[in-house]
């Protein structure tokens, strides 16, 4: 079996707290993976020692047939992961092309030589940026492609969780991390937000997902499989139906003894 | 008219104001003195714009980094024969390389802790100056005269009718860099080096997530910002002819935050004019001259209550023009 992402024992501490526990997580090429579990119960950990945020304390995890445990974060991102962040981390003061741009940091040229003097073949690589980002835009919502040079203080926060999810997708990654793409959004502006990222994905030929979400009916609806965390252990894996009426998550989630 | 067209006549048009007013002042030595001082103030303040403006790296020995260049130049044009372009080169390069002393402090401290790191530096290059003998102590050094090929520059212009102060060859030479330091500056910003160093000063952990090297960005920025302070050192040093610790303290430092602070940070437009007030204004008031510090505490003071983002804020960044 050819699964995309395999972790094995990966255990993160923060002093006494053990925020990830021995956890062993497969992610199966193409698949939409829900990971849920109460407040604090690790799964943002997972995705920051995933990506190299911090290191891991033991375990190891494998994109492929690449061990990435404790790889920086820029050499996780150029073997292929991008996420979100749960609290919104885009560049405020800068235009919404440039913070698309900083997520299509992989197919820049960075060289002060190209940046200064070639300005002509820098300015085609400026235009093949803005044809991708206007491209990636449209799939998501036509009217943000028309603002690409607007502050992104400047658009609400819907967009700006649109934008932050763009700028993970504008690097063709083949694993995208969602921390709670929805976090703050009213039910309805969530929905739409799902339906265009399966509509982007659709499009974007399967792209391989985990995504952290509180809304069940979010991940009821979205996902093929689910693993659930409580105290950094994995407790159940599944099926959402089937995850869902395991008494150990009905007993973490509604703390039932 | 596009914005780019636009920006080149500004551009055009401060190149011929500044060329028109020293010829105006051509017998004037003090005023073109002052004019080829704040020309040589804009170029160290465009290498601040890199560091404090871009990359969030902040500098507070600005002028040890100016000193650098000058004492350099200043060594080079007495004890060797290298022609006085290269000198001024060498002074950047020499600021740019004394600015590798500092650099794993500033990549691992933040915020007030890197102020004082730099500014730590900035007093130990003073004590290094002020003992040692061969580098003139606290007496300082006397420079030459700058000369590039046929061109003297301690000469007084005279050609047909036409005659000048010396300083004259100076500004025209300070007019060059500063516009070519400019353009530099507008360029690393226009293009994916700005966004990226951007990206880093405003959240490393995000511009990581994305490939981002903060390290290598940083260091980019920081060795950029210290050539530039570094030439204009060099210039500096010829122009006056003479260099001492005294030159290079942290009030001069200051000086050149305060500069940055006032015209914009983060955008060299505001530079100019800065620069301009904060050099010219003392000197026409001469009551001032013993508060000067005074003075300068109380704009940055005032500026961060009523303008905070200076008098030229900075504006979005386009690029490919928009
Ligand atoms: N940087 C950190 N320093 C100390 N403790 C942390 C840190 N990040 C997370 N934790 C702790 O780890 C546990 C898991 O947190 P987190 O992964 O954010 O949970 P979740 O995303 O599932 O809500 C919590 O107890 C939290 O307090
Ligand atoms: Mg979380």
């Amino acid at each position: 079996m050819g699964a995309l992402l395999r972790c094995n024992g990966l255990t993160r501490k923060f002093g006494g707290v053990v925020a990830l526990d021995g956890l062993d997580l497969q992610v199966e090429e193409g698949e939409i993976l829900g990971l849920i579990g109460p407040n604090g119960s690790g799964k943002t950990t997972f995705f920051n020692v995933l990506t190299g945020v911090f290191p891991a304390t033991s375990g190891e995890a494998r994109f492929g047939e690449m061990p990435i445990t404790n790889f920086s974060p820029q050499a996780v991102y150029q073997a292929g992961i991008a996420r979100t962040f749960q609290r919104s981390r885009l560049c405020l003061p800068l235009s919404l092309f440039d913070n698309l741009m900083v997520g299509n940091h992989k197919n820049l040229d960075h060289g002060l030589w190209f940046n200064v003097v070639r300005r002509r073949a820098l300015k085609r690589q400026i235009e093949e940026g803005r044809k991708a980002a206007r491209e990636l835009l449209e799939l998501f919502d036509p009217p943000l492609a028309g603002r690409l040079f607007e502050p992104a203080s400047r658009v609400p926060m819907i967009d700006r969780r649109r934008i932050e999810i763009c700028r993970a997708l504008i690097g063709k990654p083949r694993l995208l991390l969602l921390d709670e793409p929805s976090a703050g959004m009213t039910r309805d502006e969530t929905r739409r937000l799902m339906d265009d990222l399966l509509e982007a994905r659709r499009r974007l030929g399967r792209l391989t997902i985990v995504l952290i979400e509180h809304e069940m009916s979010v991940i009821e609806r979205v996902t093929d499989r689910c693993v659930v965390l409580n105290y950094g252990k994995k407790i159940a894996e599944g099926a959402y139906r089937q995850v869902a009426e395991d008494p150990l998550v009905r007993q973490a989630y509604l703390g039932l003894s | 008219m596009t914005r780019e067209g636009r920006e080149r006549l500004a551009q055009a048009l401060a190149i011929v104001f500044v060329a028109g007013l020293s010829l105006a002042l051509r017998e004037d030595d003090f005023a073109l003195f002052l004019v080829a001082r704040v020309l040589i103030v804009v170029i160290a303040c465009l290498g601040l714009n890199v560091q404090f403006g871009y990359a969030g790296v902040v500098n507070f020995a600005g002028a040890t980094f100016f000193g650098v260049g000058g004492y350099m130049a200043a060594v080079l044009s007495r004890g060797t024969g290298v022609p006085h372009l290269f000198i001024l080169v060498a002074g950047g390069i020499a600021a740019a390389l004394a600015g590798c002393v500092l650099i794993l402090p500033v990549l691992r401290t933040r915020g007030h802790y890197a102020a004082l790191v730099t500014i730590a530096f900035a007093l130990l290059f003073r004590t290094f100056l002020e003992v040692n003998d061969s580098l003139g102590g606290p007496q300082g050094l006397k420079l030459p005269e700058l000369r590039i090929g046929p061109w003297r520059f301690n000469e007084p212009i005279a050609l047909g009718r036409f005659e000048a102060s010396f300083l004259l060859n100076y500004v025209i030479l300070a007019l060059f860099l500063a516009a070519l330091a400019f353009a530099l500056v507008v360029r690393v910003d226009r293009s994916w080096i700005g966004v990226q160093l951007d990206a880093v000063r405003l959240d490393e952990t995000s511009a990581a997530a994305f490939g981002i090297p903060i390290a290598r960005a940083k260091i980019t920025a920081f060795t950029l910002g210290n050539f530039l302070a570094g030439v204009a050192g060099a210039l500096s040093a010829h122009m006056v002819g003479f260099i001492a610790p005294n030159n290079y303290s942290f009030g001069e430092s200051l000086i050149l935050v305060s500069i940055l602070l006032l015209g914009g940070i983060g955008n060299p437009w505001g530079l100019p004019l800065a620069a301009a007030i904060v050099i010219v204004l003392p000197e026409q008031l001469q009551v001032i001259q013993e508060y000067r510090y005074l003075l300068y505490a109380g704009l940055v003071i005032l500026i961060l209550l009523f303008r905070p983002n200076g008098l030229v804020p900075r504006p979005l960044r386009r690029l490919g023009g928009a």
